[in-house]
């Protein structure tokens, strides 16, 4: 019995997922909000997908969503490799220019 | 029939201008024999059609046509009319054009504009074919402007000379005073019947109907459009470009003076002969009398071998002009086809004589001798055996000699003037006709003994003078024999019984009775009563004239000199032309350079002050609107532009230039809706 009130404790509800995915959606924020480097702001908007997919997948597992939300998850997925694929593009490109990629010195469109 | 022939005639002197224009430098020979050869097909075509026109239907007009311009009711219609006069004519035009083509070829050899010459004269062609073809006083009118137009262009064919394109010009703008008379004769004939075309005139006056319901504006008509024929046949008071257009080459002399330009006047007249009333007719008679006399006297005293010529002509044109004033229609024609073969033939001998002199003087490198000059000729009968005999035939004929056709035309038309003055008492028209006859055997002889008789004046220029080529002298034969009196009539002392006096007949009048001439049978009548007397009168005073001439040029009896001093003042008005040229410079030229002066003046102070005080006026008023644009306009606008400038400067501090600066924001912002609204 123990042990199945330490399973029924342990069984995770749809709160948990969504305080993990919100966690990682500030530390993701935090990241594009504070990094100097390019890459690590892209790496905080990897975070920042990862975390609505966890929603997504949390949603399609506690409510009537079903596999509407595998789907959409899988979609953000693509999605956030091909954006991976052109951001990195893009900072090459700024790299060529600029000779750096630090964001601070980047500001052409300095009013 | 009557209608390919006559367009294939007119079309291919076009078509030999169009290709030698275009293509001339680049044809063999530079496209003369192309030229001449088109010119004698058209004769053969001419020929033709005259033979079966007399053998066919000798009494009628055959005409055809079509419309031109349709502008609402009103057709103005274009087309061509064969009757014997336009046969006849153009035989005379494409013989004589032909035997000039052929002259050229020798002539002009060595010319600068050798191919365009021919083109050109291929032009003039046309325009005087068309002229003849046409039956329509509008076309008539284009063609008689090209002929013009032609006619300028040979006249200053060296235009390199100043004297020639001087000539060129006053031929053309002392034409267009006559064509100015006769374009407003064609629009009183035209507002009145609606038509240019001959035949629905005619009709249209024969069926009562007069321009603007007046017997004077019928007159009026007539005489205008007889103004043209003043301008192109130069006529009194409108000679003075002839013996100016002397500056062309010579064969083109002889094309104007034989059958082309001038007798278009002569032709144009007796086309519109039915409409013409007898007090038009009696304008036309006079202008012809006094042209003849003026010019005959002026012919007397000149030592240019082609202003004698020029002047001879003028005075023949006033014989043909007499003689269709007073009614003798057939006889004033056929003056103009004997006309222009023995005048052609003057011209073309004198080109002969006048290419041996240069010859001569290019020979003894003289390049101050006058080539023209008869005074620096005589005795080249020797030399240029040919030119002589064919010279003294056409002289012959233009002092109106027996057996030649001269004699047959000249005589007609002083037999219709006296008959003319026994029916009207115009006593005077006769009276010039037998003077000038007389005047016309004495210049011609003068010449013909200057040039060719008696001993040369300079011994090395003779020497050096030879016969022109064959190509030149063929042409003087043959126009030598046309000058004979066996072509028209086998009568040598009355071309009334001859095939030209059967073809060429008077045309009834169209105007209303009280306004017409003698009728034909009338005139008829009193020519025959007093055609002996003039017959033996003529021969009388035309031998007077050529004994006297041998008198004082050849056996020096009387000497010229001794007569010229007891002449005085008459001689000196010979040899100044009688000062046509200097009256026309004071009044017409003098009097321009007056009116101009005049204007100028109004110009420069008049229109200039307007234009000037207006100008200074805008320029105030521009002054003071300008101060208003820069000061008060500007002003609004760049205090505008300012303001924004000044509020984006203020805002531009928001933008840092840095992504995640606008990230906070928009995260701020998005926390704060998210409070605010949920």
């Amino acid at each position: 019995m123990e042990l199945m009130s330490i399973q029924s404790f342990a069984e995770p509800g749809l709160i948990h997922f969504l305080i993990v995915s919100a966690i990682l959606f500030s530390l993701g924020i935090m990241a594009v909000l504070s990094r100097r480097n390019t890459i690590m702001v892209l790496m905080g908007v990897e975070l920042i997908l990862n975390s609505a997919n966890i929603n997504f997948i949390a949603f399609s597992r506690f409510t009537e969503l079903s596999l509407h939300g595998h789907m959409i998850g899988l979609f953000v997925i693509i999605i956030a490799a091909a954006e991976a694929a052109v951001a990195l593009a893009i900072v090459l490109n700024v790299y060529n220019k600029f000779k750096t990629i630090n964001l601070d010195e980047i500001s052409l469109l300095k009013g | 029939m009557y209608t390919q022939l006559p367009l294939a005639i007119l079309i291919l002197p076009l078509l030999a201008f169009i290709l030698l224009i275009f293509f001339g430098k680049k044809l063999p020979r530079q496209g003369d024999w192309l030229a001449t050869g088109l010119m004698t097909l058209t004769l053969i075509l001419s020929l033709i059609l005259l033979v079966t026109k007399l053998n066919t239907q000798p009494a009628e007009a055959i005409s055809s046509s079509f419309d031109w311009v349709v502008i609402g009711s009103q057709t103005i219609s274009f087309g061509i009319m064969i009757d014997n006069l336009a046969a006849v004519m153009l035989v005379v035009v494409t013989l004589v054009s032909t035997l000039v083509h052929y002259f050229s070829m020798g002539y002009m050899k060595d010319d600068v504009r050798y191919s365009r010459y021919f083109a050109y004269l291929g032009l003039f062609s046309f325009s005087m074919l068309g002229i003849v073809l046409t039956n329509n006083i509008l076309l008539m009118y284009v063609f008689w402007e090209l002929v013009g137009v032609s006619s300028y262009l040979l006249i200053g064919h060296w235009y390199e000379k100043k004297s020639a394109s001087n000539a060129a010009n006053k031929a053309f703008i002392v034409n267009r005073v006559g064509d100015f008379g006769m374009f407003i004769g064609i629009m009183i004939l035209f507002l009145s019947y609606s038509t240019f075309a001959f035949e629905a005139i005619f009709d249209s006056i024969s069926a009562g109907q007069l321009p603007f319901g007046s017997e004077g504006w019928l007159t009026a008509a007539g005489v205008l459009i007889f103004c043209g024929a003043v301008g192109k046949s130069a006529q009194f008071p409108l000679h003075v470009w002839l013996p100016d257009a002397m500056e062309g080459p010579t064969p083109v002399s002889a094309l104007i003076h034989a059958a082309t330009m001038v007798a278009a006047g002569v032709y144009l007249v007796a086309r519109v002969f039915p409409m013409l009333t007898a007090d038009a007719l009696l304008v036309i008679a006079y202008v012809g009398a006094i042209t003849a006399l003026i010019a005959a006297t002026i012919a007397i005293t000149q030592y240019d071998i082609k202003k004698v010529l020029a002047y001879s002509t003028i005075s023949q044109l006033g014989y043909m002009i007499m003689a269709l004033g007073v009614g003798a229609y057939t006889a004033g024609f056929m003056h103009l086809v004997t006309h222009a073969a023995f005048k052609a033939g003057l011209f073309l001998g004198a080109g002969s004589v006048i290419f041996g002199m240069h010859a001569a003087l290019h020979k003894l490198h003289d390049h101050h001798t006058d080539a023209q000059d008869i005074r620096n000729m005589g005795g080249l009968k020797s030399r240029m055996p040919f030119t002589y005999w064919t010279f003294l035939i056409f002289t012959l004929a233009i002092s109106g000699i027996p057996l030649t056709s001269g004699f047959l035309s000249k005589d007609e038309i002083l037999a219709g003037t006296l008959a003319f003055s026994t029916l009207n008492g115009h006593w005077f028209l006769p009276l010039i006709g037998f003077l000038v006859a007389g005047l016309t055997a004495f210049y011609m002889f003068r010449l013909l003994i200057l040039t060719f008789h008696g001993k040369p004046v300079n011994e090395k220029i003779y020497e050096g003078v030879t016969e022109s080529p064959k190509v030149m002298t063929i042409p003087l034969v043959i126009l030598a024999a046309l000058s004979l009196f066996f072509f028209y009539s086998f009568n040598p002392f009355g071309a009334t019984s001859g095939w030209f006096y059967g073809a060429i007949q008077r045309p009834l009048s169209m105007v209303p009775e009280l306004l017409q001439p003698a009728t034909y049978p009338v005139f008829y009548e009193a020519v025959s009563s007093v055609h002996t007397i003039a017959m033996l009168l003529s021969i009388l005073i035309a031998t007077g004239g050529v004994l006297m001439a041998l008198a004082v040029y050849h056996w020096k009896k009387i000497s010229a000199e001794s007569l010229a001093k007891r002449a005085g003042v008459l001689y000196t008005g010979s040899v100044n032309k009688w000062y046509f040229d200097e009256i026309y410079d004071t009044v017409f030229v003098k009097g321009c350079h007056v009116i101009m002066k005049m204007l100028r003046w109004f110009d420069e102070n008049i229109i200039d002050g307007i234009v000037n005080g207006s100008a200074m006026i805008t320029k105030i008023f521009s002054n003071a609107s300008g101060w208003i644009d820069n000061n008060i306009v500007d002003g609004l606008v760049n205090g505008t532009a300012n303001t924004a400038g000044r509020a984006g400067g203020l805002l531009s501090h928001v933008q840092t230039g840095k992504v995640q600066t606008y990230l906070v924001y928009v995260i701020f912002s998005f926390l704060v809706l998210f409070v605010l609204f949920l």
